[in-house]
């Protein structure tokens, strides 16, 4: 081990340099910067969503394009099962899982004790899952695109498509964030995707909402997913479908106000608690 | 339990100096509760500045949580804390802005390389680019560790992650430094160079260090005063030798065969004698001049029993921490913390 030595030039440092309060989007860009770098970093974070939805969007054409085609003329569904496997690659794609390593090992802490304002750690944090999410749809829609789907409302609505799809994984995401803070426990992260479970499959993710039988059809009816599900199917195989897309991006706001309120809530706790 | 002071310059003539500007770091009656569970119970502090203050104390004594407390992650339940001139509770940003902290473990991220850790570091200050890599020019040298800094942290020895954690809380030019034992699981060595490396900061930069350690030799070395907490309670405090002093006695320190209850009841009745205790087979005998006593001592106890080892020496810190605790400080090695909040909260439910 190498001695440790203060130069002349530490003294005149100390002079010259001077802390001072960083501007919000600073503090924003920074948290998300370095969320960012930690992304090849932790490929098996991001790997396993995307590949679970392209195994899923596979098996589920090749398991019910015939019965599909024989059935229902004009029906599509790749461009039925685009949005399913959309929601399923971009929902839980967050860093709440790291921020539970942070508290863990009290980097957390260390981020509290600089001047940075609590909520840039959220949004900065939030926003790189944005950024990943977006990434993460790619592939998906690359993939659909190549086996023929059209989207009916043109490049544009492909870009509300994408933006839509990242709102929804933003405000999912708000869970993850609220367990990872209430808790600092990654078992707990883990498992809030299961929390989604219900949400996905208990809507019109396979038929539409009108096929669903009587209980289920009611569940749907109460579950945003399945307005985020529709809004985005509108887009793919309609075109612009307004009362669909109000309805999801209104789906999307009210999850995202539950969840950020949970998020906001915990993240109170945890700083108070330090 | 009264506190032993010995410094009359402490700056406790009146309540009005906790906002008096030559103080580092000031504290009245701070209180810091978890539940049902007191952890700091009315700590009154006045740091100088340029002072190196060691806040010593066994663990579970309440030093981590009133370290964490000055540094603004957890708010007092009671009383006023002031550091580098603003309160705690009041103004937490313009005290994050002006002081540094290692805590006990190293909080570092493992997955960032040291360069762009330090880097994040300094955008948080709202340093400058230049700023930033001047900083990093100075800090690199200060650290050294070289082309490390391009690794992965998690790649790091943990004397490496000791002198980045510490590059990292310097790399805003903090008025106040805090360290939360910054010694505990190092090897003697590693510990020697970091006790060199805080007197240096102390002495070339004029940096305020507030330092919180469990071992009695390493405030003796290090700090100019010296506070002891037990049970959330600042018990003493004054210079080293001040304390060492107000202790008075010398201290005899024999290893005996046999029965140590025999052992004490022969010396006890020695003129010149002020106590004795036996601590399994160590016994204890304290007396006002010692270099007179040990000849009697080591032939009283010698009508009694073998006496393998006898010593002679001054008052310890531990010495002190007897004298107004009733108990010895244990230190742990490798050691755990204070009982983290959350601990508290388990241990209360």
């Amino acid at each position: 081990m190498t001695t440790v030595s203060i130069t002349a030039a530490s003294s005149e440092g100390r002079a010259r340099v001077q802390a001072r309060p960083s501007p919000a989007l600073r503090d924003v860009a920074s948290i998300a910067g370095r969320a960012l770098r930690a992304v090849p970093r932790e490929l098996e974070t991001v790997v396993p969503p995307v590949f679970i939805a392209l195994f899923f969007f596979v098996v589920n054409i090749g398991t019910l394009q015939r019965l599909t085609q024989s059935h229902l003329k004009g029906f599509d569904i790749k461009a039925f099962m685009l949005p399913t496997a959309i929601l399923l690659g971009v929902t839980g794609v967050s860093r709440a899982g790291s921020l539970v390593l942070d508290i863990q090992s009290g980097y957390l802490n260390r981020l509290l004790l600089t001047p940075v304002r609590r909520l840039a750690i959220l949004i900065g944090h939030m926003l790189a899952d944005v950024a990943i999410a977006c990434t993460l749809m790619v592939p998906i829609l690359g993939l659909a695109l190549g086996l023929g789907v059209r989207l009916q409302s043109g490049p544009v609505g492909g870009l509300a498509f994408l933006l839509m799809g990242c709102a929804w994984s933003l405000a999912f995401a708000g869970f993850g964030y609220a367990i990872a803070l209430k808790t600092g426990n990654p078992a707990a992260v883990n498992s809030s995707f299961l929390l989604f479970f219900p949400f996905l499959f208990m809507t019109s993710s396979y038929v539409p909402r009108a096929q669903l039988s009587g209980w289920l059809g009611s569940i749907a009816t109460w579950n945003p997913v399945t307005y985020v599900l529709e809004g985005l199917r509108s887009l793919v195989t309609q075109g612009w479908q307004w009362d669909s897309l109000v309805k999801a991006v209104l789906a999307i706001i009210a999850v995202g106000l539950v969840s950020m309120s949970l998020c906001l809530a915990a993240l109170r706790g945890r700083t108070r608690r330090g | 339990m009264t506190l032993l002071q010995t410094e009359t310059d402490t700056g406790r003539e009146a309540s009005g100096v906790i906002a008096d500007n030559s103080y580092a770091i000031s504290a009245e009656r701070l209180v810091r509760r978890f539940g049902g569970v007191t952890a700091v119970d009315g700590v009154d502090l006045r740091i100088r500045r340029g002072e190196i203050y060691g806040f010593l104390g066994p663990n579970g004594a309440g030093k981590s949580t009133t370290v964490r407390v000055l540094c603004t992650l957890l708010s007092p339940t009671a009383g006023r804390a002031v550091v580098a001139g603003y309160d705690v509770a009041d103004e937490p940003e313009k005290v994050r802005l002006r002081i540094g902290v290692a805590l006990q473990e190293a909080a570092l991220d493992p997955k960032q390389t040291g360069i762009e850790l330090l880097r994040l570091q300094g955008r948080l200050y709202g340093l400058s680019r230049t700023a930033v890599g001047r900083r990093l020019a100075d800090l690199g040298e200060l650290i050294d560790i070289g082309g490390a800094l391009a690794r992965p942290i998690g790649t790091y020895s943990g004397g490496m992650k000791r002198r980045l954690d510490l590059a990292v809380a310097l790399v805003h030019n903090p008025e106040v430094l805090f360290l939360d034992e910054p010694t505990t699981g190092l090897d003697p060595v590693s510990r020697a160079r970091m006790w060199e490396e805080v007197r240096r900061l102390n002495r070339e930069l004029n940096v305020t260090i507030f330092l919180t350690t469990q071992y009695l030799e390493e405030a003796d070395e290090l700090a100019d005063r010296v506070g002891i907490i037990h049970d959330g309670r600042l018990v003493a405090e004054g210079t080293p030798d001040g304390l060492k002093r107000s202790v008075g006695n010398d201290v005899i320190v024999a290893h005996v065969d046999g029965n140590a209850e025999a052992s004490c009841k022969a010396v006890e009745p020695l003129a010149g004698v002020r106590s004795v205790e036996a601590r399994g087979q160590e016994l204890i005998v304290t007396a006002a001049d010692g270099a007179a006593m040990i000849g009697p001592v080591a032939v009283a106890l010698g009508s009694v029993a073998p006496v393998h080892h006898l010593t002679l020496r001054t008052p310890t810190l531990d010495d002190v921490f007897l004298e107004v605790t009733g108990n010895h400080i244990l230190a742990d090695e490798p050691a755990e913390s204070d009982p983290k909040p959350r601990d508290l909260a388990e241990a209360r439910s």
